[in-house]
């Protein structure tokens, strides 16, 4: 399989990155670690006239801590934040997360930015932001702006990202010793979830049970009035609306659901009380 | 446009389609063969090779992002007088490969492997190789393999053209 033709455009500031965005607009994709764009391409589902590769403007990957945050450029790579030490330490999730996508090769190219942008309710690290909450910091003509992650993703492949704006970085809360699991069921190794659950500080995410990953939110409500972990864990698909397919119907993927949210409380508790 | 690359530590210029796949190029554009092309779909590892010491999956790679950077492929590996590289030697001593299409891939990705975990365990070779499929289900015997490279030394874990493959 091969892409549909395309313009090339390699930008060295993000500056010029977005000065392509503004003249190319609905016509141009960007491009990092192309794991998610290009084989979308090869498929022909996607067929952009130019791909503007923002992978060789310095400065857009590191991990660092500021304030009550910690700030993750938006070329980060997953192998890079898997074995990030200030990540280990800060905010634990996400590099366990990023070992957990794809394999070793996807992962030595993938970016956070990249999959936070595409937007695929399958995808294992937007599940784990959106359990810490935090921004999103995009670029555009007009300057920066912060997104929180709850209103970044708004459909399947659709996000709050405007056509001439750029991703810079992620910010999440440091959660530190709080506990945290990411529990995702695949069929098999190296595929995306046919459902995930991710809990940090009481919060719990869901892949792949709707269009975007979303909230658990009447387990949430549960925890924050006392519910206990199997209580609150059985509410965990209400609010949701799974797909179906050839792995899993939809009843399926509500009992993964509740049944994952359930052990990535208890792991998630247990790690809290390991820590303390 | 123009992309100049170091494949297997030769330096080369060519005018490529900037939608031409690393894989292509290094098959059709470099005439190396090794690197087989098998799902096209990042999923199979076939068509694994190294880039600037990571491995990668080069039906997922445009030549033009590879554009100024080091490729090693599986004809790299052997020295100038045909001495194999301690991977391929091991996987030719413990029979780790049955009809060897993966093979290239498998031997690219175990060196990735090692250099990662200079002695790694037997889950952590299957973990480690989880990108790369194996159709004959010839896994007992790969494992088996990387674990004899390993044990070997840590030149294992590296791809003779100047530099480590990075942890």
């Amino acid at each position: 399989m091969i892409p549909g033709p395309f313009d090339y455009v390699r930008p060295t500031s993000v500056e010029e990155a977005i000065a392509a965005l503004v003249e190319h607009g609905d016509d141009a994709k960007v491009m990092a670690g192309g794991h998610s764009l290009l084989p979308i391409m090869k498929l022909r589902l996607a067929m952009p006239a130019v791909v503007i590769d923002i992978s060789r403007i310095p400065g857009m990957s590191y991990v660092r801590v500021e304030g009550d945050e910690v700030a993750i450029g938006a070329g980060t790579r997953h192998h890079q934040l898997e074995h990030d030490e200030v990540a280990r330490a800060e905010v634990p999730i996400l590099p366990y997360t990023a070992s957990q996508v794809g394999d070793p090769q996807v992962r030595h190219r993938g970016t956070i930015g990249g999959t936070v942008a595409h937007s695929d309710p399958a995808s294992d690290l937007p599940t784990a932001l959106l359990a810490l909450g935090g921004t999103v910091v995009v670029q555009g003509p007009n300057g920066r702006r912060s997104i929180p992650v709850t209103e970044f993703w708004q459909g399947f492949f659709e996000t709050a990202l405007a056509e001439d704006e750029l991703i810079i970085e992620i910010r999440v809360p440091r959660t530190g010793s709080a506990g945290w699991a990411y529990e995702k069921f695949t069929r098999r190794a190296n595929d995306w979830p046919i459902v995930a659950a991710a809990a940090v500080d009481g919060r719990v995410a869901l892949a792949n049970m709707a269009g975007t990953v979303v909230r658990a939110t009447a387990t949430e409500e549960a925890l924050a009035r006392g519910a206990s972990i199997a209580e609150a864990a059985a509410l965990a698909d209400q609010g949701t609306s799974p797909g179906a397919d050839m792995h899993a119907d939809q009843e399926y993927r509500r009992h993964l659901a509740r049944l994952l949210t359930r052990r990535a409380l208890e792991k998630a508790a247990g790690g809290a009380a390991a820590a303390a | 446009m123009k992309v100049t690359l170091t494949v297997n530590g030769q330096q080369r210029s060519d005018e490529v389609e900037p939608r031409l796949l690393l894989a292509h190029y290094l098959r059709d554009t470099c005439g190396l063969k090794a690197t087989n092309i098998g799902c096209d779909t990042t999923s199979c590892g076939a068509c694994t090779v190294v880039v600037d010491g990571l491995t990668v999956k080069s039906c997922t790679v445009l030549a033009a992002q590879a554009d100024g950077s080091q490729v090693t492929t599986l004809e790299g590996l052997a020295g100038p007088d045909g001495e194999l590289h301690p991977m391929q030697k091991a996987f030719r001593e413990e029979h780790g490969l049955q009809c060897g299409f993966c093979t290239p891939g498998m031997v690219m990705a175990a060196i990735g492997v090692v250099a990662d975990n200079p002695d790694p365990s037997d889950r952590e070779v299957r973990e480690g190789l989880e990108g790369n499929l194996c159709r004959c289900t010839g896994y007992h015997n790969i494992v088996r393999a990387v674990q004899s490279a390993a044990k070997a030394g840590p030149a294992a874990g590296q791809v003779p053209q100047s530099q480590e493959v990075a942890r």
